[in-house]
């Protein structure tokens, strides 16, 4: 008699809705109103809904009362009556006053829906703007989940090696992010790859063997983040799509270089072992903030004022266009290197001391090494002089030094506003690698 | 003699999950101090067996086992005693389905057709519904053929491989009917053994009950009733154990009832798989 008393609440009718064209979605729509333990009338005409309806009731939990069973709530015709005024007051948009389906169970709702959210968690905020938004410390146990989004309680820990905030974050990072999807452009339509290119053997061999070099040290800063990028905690959403972003910028560079470098040729130019040896050293360096460091601050903050160079005094429009793309995307991944190292030193003083070190030790690694080589500093005269007279020799020559210049007082500035004093600068900046990168 | 300090369940193996529930759910057992192991077997046959020779105090048997366990434990002199089950072990039905754009309309209409079943020792998808069609004046093999598809003997059908097989049969035209567990049905509709309304439901059987823990009675009582208690306290509201009541299939353990097997009991003597002390009768049962 008390399931008498409960059976107040709804009764939906789903019509011909059967179990394999979504039934339990209008079921479980009603059932999220029903209290726990009180029954929804389920009316359908569907011939297969009670066989469907028992095994899908079995798996989630629910009981079932079949109509005309001891415990069916509606047992005589008063309370058939009973019921079915009461179901019109609460009628469902399911169901009309007029053609009514047949009663197929009254189903219990059981707790297994709602238990499986207790200890849930949310996982921060999805808006970086917002307070706590991004925690300092996420549990591994949010894993993949959206940030914002509710974790079921047990999910599997995922060991994300840079998982906390202070390791990876930067506080223009949403609007960092912003701009690189912004500026994102297409190889195939942002250079005219049909301008005519006539240069003379020599200089197209400089040419050549500038973007032979340039690749080769794309493809370190395309794999340093890549290593990062799958150990960063996906709660710190924003530095993992940045980092995204940067390897799809240098996979793009890489494409643009070697496509000018075959434009005329069929071989790219040479590969060194100091070259190589330089690179070696960020590949392998665990720190994602040292790594930063070395690569974004020093190395593509000497590679903006190179490729700047290229964009002024290369000898095609062609060339020059590739520099110029190229140097777009590398000014936003020096900001981002700066951005995080500044948000690191502001919270440790101590950084600075970490930062420095590893300069040295990176010296020290490669003093054995003879640092650029020789082929990429003659061209890049070659490239600068733009012809074969004397006086052009000497301006070029004068121009590439103007140029290693440059690059020091720049490292200088970004060491200066990292907070290092301006003789640490000088002498920091001086033991950056030859190889430029 | 099973260690007295240790409760040892067995189980049968019939998919890799098994070892992945069993060792959570040791897990669960020792955190609340009960020192728990368990054994897994690839039959129910050598598990009932093991069972009543003592070396397990309980054990996670099919309908068919728990049949056979209360045959041989009577033929001793002893009892069993289903102690507790899943939910979802409760009230399932098997349906007889043909094609929908099939002449059959009725279960008479299957004389002199072939009828699809499971494995030869699954309860729900071959002893049955053939019991269900014996109700129904319908005899096996003479009225009708039967075809067998017996995967994995010994597992009594908790292998869903011969259900399959059977709908597949069914809807290659190899067989005229197929006998599939009730949920079974939608499932294959899901994930696309069966075409969406390409088949009807030509009858339900009466619900019958699956799994239990089966104890033999008189032996290790307090261990058995501190491994009962802690089963029914596991709640799906506990994340820990959640994910493991998830790969077992249910929401909640149940006390155990035996009124849901009357049905198998009545398909095991039409069949003779077993006689009345638990001894395999059926030459053809390879496990």
């Amino acid at each position: 008699m008390m399931k008498m008393e409960k059976s107040s609440t709804r009764i939906i009718d789903i019509k011909e809705l059967t179990f394999d064209s979504g039934a339990h979605l209008l079921i479980n729509r009603a059932l999220a109103d029903t209290p726990i333990g009180e029954t929804l009338g389920l009316r359908g005409r569907a011939a297969e809904l009670a066989v469907h309806l028992r095994g899908w009731c079995r798996a989630q939990g629910h009981e079932i009362i079949w109509p005309g069973s001891t415990l069916d709530p509606v047992v005589a015709p008063t309370s058939t009556q009973r019921i079915k005024q009461q179901s019109t007051i609460n009628r469902d948009s399911t169901t009309t006053t007029l053609d009514e389906s047949p009663l197929v169970a009254w189903i219990v709702r059981g707790k297994a829906g709602t238990g499986r959210w207790l200890g849930a968690q949310r996982a921060g905020l999805a808006k970086a703007n917002l307070g706590d938004a991004v925690v300092d410390l996420p549990p591994a146990n949010w894993g993949l989940a959206a940030r914002g989004a509710t974790v079921e309680a047990g999910t599997p820990e995922f060991h994300f090696g840079l998982d906390t905030k202070a390791s990876v974050w930067a506080e223009n990072l949403p609007r960092l992010y912003a701009q690189a999807a912004a500026a994102q452009w297409d190889p195939a339509t942002a250079i005219n790859w049909t301008e005519a290119v006539n240069l003379s053997e020599e200089v197209e061999t400089a040419v050549v063997q500038i973007m032979t070099y340039l690749i080769e040290n794309e493809t370190a800063a395309l794999l340093v983040p890549a290593k990062f990028l799958a150990q960063i905690h996906p709660h710190f959403r924003e530095a993992m799509q940045l980092l995204a972003i940067q390897v799809a910028d240098e996979a793009r560079h890489i494409e643009i270089f070697t496509r000018r470098a075959l434009l005329r040729r069929e071989e790219l130019g040479l590969s060194t072992v100091s070259g190589q040896a330089s690179l070696k050293t960020l590949v392998d360096e665990p720190d994602f903030t040292l790594a930063s460091f070395l690569l974004a601050v020093l190395g593509e903050g000497t590679f903006l004022n190179l490729l700047w160079f290229l964009e002024q005094y290369a000898p095609d429009p062609l060339t020059r266009r590739v520099a110029q793309l190229a140097a777009q995307d590398e000014a936003r991944h020096v900001a981002f290197g700066m951005a995080h190292l500044q948000y690191q030193i502001e919270r440790d003083k101590r950084t600075l001391e970490r930062l420095a070190a590893a300069i040295n030790r990176r010296h020290d690694a490669l003093s054995q090494t003879s640092g650029l080589n020789e082929e990429v500093f003659d061209a890049l005269v070659i490239l600068a002089a733009g012809e074969w007279t004397a006086e052009a020799i000497a301006t070029g020559f004068a121009k590439v030094l103007r140029l290693q210049e440059e690059m020091d007082a720049s490292r200088q500035t970004r060491l200066l506003r990292l907070g290092f004093a301006p003789d640490e600068a000088k002498a920091l900046s001086a033991l950056h690698t030859r190889n430029f990168m | 003699m099973a260690d007295r300090e240790t409760f040892v369940l067995g189980a049968v193996a019939y998919d890799p999950k098994v070892v992945t529930i069993w060792e959570g759910f040791k897990t669960y057992f020792a955190r609340h101090g009960l020192p728990f192991d368990f054994v897994l077997y690839s039959n129910y046959e050598r598990q009932v067996e093991e069972h009543l020779a003592g070396r397990l105090h309980a054990a996670w048997n099919s309908p068919l086992a728990w049949i056979r366990a209360v045959r041989m434990a009577r033929a001793t002199g002893k009892e069993v005693e289903a102690i507790a089950m899943r939910d979802s072990d409760q009230d399932l039905t098997s349906v007889i389905i043909t094609r929908a754009a099939s002449r059959i309309q009725t279960l008479a209409d299957l004389k002199n057709k072939i009828v699809a079943v499971g494995a030869l020792d699954s309860p729900q998808a071959t002893m049955l519904p053939l019991h269900h069609l014996r109700l129904n004046d319908l005899t096996p093999e003479v009225d009708f053929a039967v075809q067998y598809n017996d995967l994995l003997g010994g597992k009594h059908g908790d292998h869903i491989g011969g259900e399959r097989e059977a709908a597949r049969a069914l809807m290659n035209g190899k067989a005229d009917a197929a006998c599939i567990i009730d949920a079974n049905h939608l499932f294959f509709v899901k994930e696309g053994t069966l075409p969406a309304g390409a088949t009807r439901i030509l009858a339900q059987t009466a619900p019958f009950d699956h799994c239990n823990f089966t104890v033999v009675k008189g032996a290790s009582e307090d261990l058995i009733a501190r491994f009962r208690e802690l089963l029914l306290a596991m709640t799906y509201e506990d994340a820990e154990v959640r994910p493991l009541l998830d790969l077992e299939g249910l929401k909640a353990w149940r006390e155990g009832r035996i009124e849901g097997y009357r049905a198998l009991e009545a398909a095991i003597d039409e069949m003779k798989f077993y006689d009345e002390d638990g001894k395999i009768l059926n030459p053809n049962y390879r496990y």
